[in-house]
């Protein structure tokens, strides 16, 4: 088990192997597909990428009391080809669920970032380790909006690590579509 | 001609589907625990484990099960003796609109292939009308996310490929889809009818009881030969590897063209959320 508090350096990125558990504590960004859209043409996004993790999620609403409603991670793949800008501006950790492309996976390595993944449909549980949430771009995608969130033992897993090994059992060709 | 009532609909729809979304069924949940304990990957079982942890999260209110609360399908069975005066399908609907808004569900539904505006409500539901003997209404409600309904396909077949191409078809569907559609997942497979019809037998068939076996030998035999293979694919939880791919495969079949073999591929997700309600 390790422990992640970004930003995170080249270092904890690099000591990251496939498979180990993580932990994270600290502040995250949600972001999913047409938040990527906006995000790669945004030459004045409202957090500093440098080190970011981002979460492929789009959450339920919150009940009365509570900050954030059920909370698990959408599948990774569709934002395969929006993520190598993003990497190259900084992003070392990305969070969903499912393999991705090659395409991603070399520019990732090139990148020297992380892909992990959380347990998808543990939504309410994952929710439970959000402590804050802030909209900070975008509002106007509703829950596909960017928001900061401060999360405390975050639970992942590593799928992909900068030393070219990948978790995943099964999955066919994995050809990025234009 | 017994009489239901509109608002009789709309209150079973919205109850329904917020129960659905916060607790699994027990044969489920039951199915999940030995899975965990038979599980030698320790990664593996550690995501059985969150999965079981979640579901205890979600049934005492906490948050629904998962954040793609999934677009709703209505398997409606009308009997002959009964007599709606009010459009079933806007009834419908509307049970639709109060559970995702009552239960703070996500509103998961566009418009449009291109325009993808949301329709902030999650309606339209799917809904699929059968006309069946006696004096009640019968509602089999699902919430299917798109994360295993992205993985489903339809393949015309032909008679010569028979039970291998079958097989083989499905061995590879799952295999392709790898961790995609969040496994252990639940297999539906519609055989025969026409393009359209094994679609909605394998919609059907990942409805089935859990414990429900086929009662054609034939069928339940491919139905536990494909259960078996697919665990041996070694996918695993999430994707991540192990003995757990696989919790059940259900094969509905129809009679069909003497020049076709339909198959359709139905994939539901580990928190497979639907309920049934008889008024």
């Amino acid at each position: 088990m390790k422990r992640l508090t970004p930003p995170l350096s080249d270092d904890a990125v690099s000591d990251l192997k496939v498979g180990d558990k993580v932990f994270i504590t600290g502040t995250i960004y949600t972001a999913r597909d047409q938040a990527h859209l906006r995000l790669i043409e945004d030459d004045d996004p409202a957090f500093n990428l440098q080190g970011s993790i981002l979460f492929y999620v789009g959450p339920t609403p919150a009940k009365p009391g509570q900050i954030i409603g059920s909370s698990g991670p959408t599948s990774a793949y569709r934002m395969d080809p929006m993520s190598p800008p993003l990497m190259a501006r900084g992003v070392k950790a990305m969070i969903g669920k499912g393999d991705r492309s090659d395409a991603f996976r070399q520019s990732m390595i090139a990148h020297n970032a992380v892909y992990l993944i959380a347990t998808g449909g543990a939504g309410a549980l994952l929710s439970s380790r959000i402590k804050s949430i802030k909209p900070i771009m975008y509002e106007d995608l509703g829950p596909e909006a960017i928001h900061e969130l401060y999360v405390e033992d975050f639970p992942c897993f590593v799928a992909y690590d900068v030393h070219g090994n990948q978790l995943f059992k099964g999955g066919g060709p994995r050809e990025e579509k234009k | 001609m017994r009489k239901i009532e509109r608002s009789a609909v709309i209150e079973a729809v919205k109850k329904t589907l917020i129960k659905a979304n916060y607790e699994l069924d027990e044969t489920l949940v039951s199915f999940l625990k030995r899975a965990k304990d038979k599980e030698k990957n320790d990664l593996s079982r550690s995501i059985l484990e969150d999965i079981l942890t979640n579901e205890s999260y979600a049934r005492e209110g906490f948050a629904p099960l998962c954040q793609d609360t999934g677009i709703v399908v209505v398997f409606a069975e009308v009997g002959t003796d009964i007599r709606l005066d009010f459009d079933l399908y806007k009834a419908i609907d509307v049970g639709v609109r109060q559970a995702y808004d009552e239960g703070y569900l996500r509103k998961s539904v566009v418009n449009h292939p291109f325009q993808r505006e949301n329709t902030q409500d999650n309606t339209p539901a799917i809904v699929h009308t059968k006309l069946v003997p006696g004096d009640r209404l019968t509602l089999k409600l699902a919430t299917k996310g798109a994360g295993s309904e992205n993985m489903s396909k339809v393949v015309m077949l032909t008679p010569a490929d028979g039970l291998e191409g079958v097989k083989k078809l499905v061995l590879d569907t799952v295999f392709d889809a790898g961790g995609r559609p969040c496994p252990p997942i639940i297999v539906g497979i519609g055989l025969g009818g026409n393009f359209e019809k094994s679609a909605i037998l394998a919609k059907e068939a990942i409805l089935r009881d859990l414990e429900d076996e086929s009662n054609d030998p034939d069928i339940r035999a491919l139905e536990r030969d494909l259960l078996h293979e697919i665990n041996r694919l070694g996918i695993g939880p999430m994707g991540v590897g192990g003995d757990t791919t696989c919790l059940a495969v259900k094969v509905n079949t129809y009679p069909m063209h003497i020049a076709s073999l339909p198959v359709a591929i139905n994939i539901q997700c580990h928190s497979a959320r639907h309920l049934e309600v008889v008024l």
